[in-house]
């Protein structure tokens, strides 16, 4: 190739080569550790209080990757991510049959409600929360789900099997989306659905969704952290994993989470529970 | 309405106030795309000059090819980059998962086919064959020729490049997969939008939305003036 063309391409280069070296700075600190969560501990704001609680104690630069918990639960098992912080238990058994796993420790609760338009069509208000929804299916009334595998819709397929109901039909929706989003279009939709405690106190739509069940045993949200091993793939950080469990269920990140929305929202977003037996839980507010 | 007109106002005082995180994300939007563009053209540009001018076999397959990739979705391209970059990947040992890095290598392979299929158009419509002609006939070398013919096209390759830069700057899908929207390390315009509207916090994704449409306009602008004053005068 003629010289002169040669030194334009390799100038072009070079202007790409500089502009990727200040794109790409920055990223090398001490260790780095891959964190998989939910949607909704990011949606509600707590990991922004977690996270960097974290990084200024330990030195680990957390890179915090918020999917549904079904795909957390997959990148753990792959070896793509070094520690979960998941809520759908009888899936996080699975991964744990696996034999992948180092620790699995409980680290807090709040609980999941049954919102929907104020009207109440399906007559649901105060119901138990399954026999709530198999008002639903029978009134034929419109639910949105989240449809997307994580542990809000693990939950709730659970609670339809519960039901005794196989939700189908025009009047059952799948959002596809995150929880922040499912519920705003639920609220759009004058439609019911299930949500964390934590989204829907952080978002606008409970206005005009209001709570209509809440309270029962079967809507307990729980959260583990698990710490994935080298067993799930070679490049797994196992210390930088254990660090972080540690600290989530350390008694300063545990005061952290008791006291996380409480000046916003004026109630609790999530209850402590690190070191609790795992069946001494109850409802949250 | 009262929403967006919300939006406006904290667009205004995102900027104005020079928002620390806002301008963090901004300058962070502009490093990957500009240097997502920069790769994109080094290589789509002589590839679209091969593509344009030469005569081999299967070439007009490749450019119905490159012009198919103009469509290609960001998502997809992003999920194929992360396949690649996982741990458990090909390319896992560079770990650029989830670093600016990978989001560069993402959105240079969304924008280089649009730069290269705007590049072929520019230089098969842009360029005078009888120019290339008339230089071969008086013995220009293959640089020459090729830098003229380049220079001749000068304004469409300066649309290609803004096309490339547009698609970069404005994609989200590959940039929220293969960067994760990391705060503080890979959060971007998009990314920070489609984050603050599944919080709910609507004016804060338009006012995102708005900032991003400035820089945009920005950018392009100062290409635009360039481009213009390169512009031939014609009778």
């Amino acid at each position: 190739m003629p010289a002169r063309v040669g030194r334009a391409a390799a100038a072009l280069l070079v202007i790409a080569l500089v502009a990727l070296a200040g794109a790409c700075g920055g990223d090398d600190e001490k260790g780095e550790l891959i964190l998989a969560t939910t949607t909704s501990t990011q949606d509600s704001g707590l990991l922004d209080e977690l996270v960097p609680a974290f990084e200024a104690d330990s030195g680990y630069t957390v890179k915090t990757v918020a999917v549904g918990t079904g795909q957390a639960l997959e990148l753990g098992e792959k070896g793509e991510a070094d520690v979960l912080l998941v809520h759908a238990p009888t899936s996080e058994d699975e991964l744990v049959a696996t034999g992948t796993t180092g620790r699995r420790l409980l680290v807090m609760h709040n609980d999941f409600l049954l919102v929907g338009p104020a009207a109440d069509p399906a007559g649901v208000q105060g119901q138990a929360a399954a026999a709530a929804l198999a008002a639903i299916a029978e009134a034929g009334a419109p639910f949105v789900s989240r449809g997307d595998d994580s542990g809000t819709h693990k939950l709730e397929l659970a609670l339809w099997t519960q039901a005794g109901v196989e939700p189908d039909g025009g009047w059952y929706e799948e959002s596809g989306q995150g929880m922040g989003a499912t519920l705003q279009i639920a609220d759009q939709k004058a439609a019911y659905t299930l949500v964390d405690r934590a989204t829907y106190l952080a978002s606008e739509s409970r206005a005009s969704s209001p709570i209509l069940v809440e309270g029962d045993a079967s809507l307990l949200n729980v959260y583990h952290v698990i710490e994935m091993t080298t067993r799930a793939g070679d490049r797994v950080n196992e210390d930088g994993a254990r660090a972080f469990a540690d600290f989530v269920v350390s008694a300063e990140a545990q005061a952290l989470i008791g006291a996380f929305g409480v000046e916003e929202f004026g109630q609790q977003l999530f209850v402590p529970d690190a070191g609790k037996a795992e069946g001494a839980l109850a409802p949250a507010a | 309405m009262e929403t967006l007109l919300d939006a406006l106002a904290e667009a205004v005082r995102l900027l104005a106030s020079g928002d620390a995180e806002t301008v963090e994300i901004l300058l962070r939007s502009l490093r990957v795309s500009l240097a997502a563009t920069a790769i994109a053209c080094a290589v789509a540009l002589p590839a679209a000059y091969g593509l344009a001018f030469g005569r081999f076999r299967g070439r007009g397959l490749l450019v119905a090819t490159v012009n198919t990739g103009m469509g290609l979705p960001p998502v997809v391209v992003g999920l194929v980059v992360t396949v690649f970059l996982w741990r458990s990947g090909p390319l896992g040992e560079l770990e650029l998962l989830y670093t600016t890095t990978g989001m560069v290598i993402a959105q240079a392979l969304i924008a280089a086919p649009l730069v290269c299929a705007f590049a072929v158009a520019a230089l098969q419509g842009g360029v005078d064959p009888g120019l290339r002609l008339q230089l071969r006939g008086l013995g220009a070398t293959r640089l020459r020729l090729a830098l003229a013919l380049l220079r001749e096209a000068r304004l469409g390759l300066c649309a290609a490049a803004m096309a490339g830069f547009g698609a970069a700057l404005s994609e989200v899908g590959a940039a929220m997969m293969v960067g994760g929207n990391i705060a503080g390390e890979t959060r971007v315009l998009t990314t920070g939008a489609v984050l603050a509207t599944s919080r709910g916090d609507f004016a804060l994704a338009l006012a995102l939305g708005l900032v991003l449409l400035i820089v945009a306009f920005a950018v392009t602008a100062m290409l635009t003036v360039l481009q213009q004053r390169a512009a031939p005068l014609r009778a």
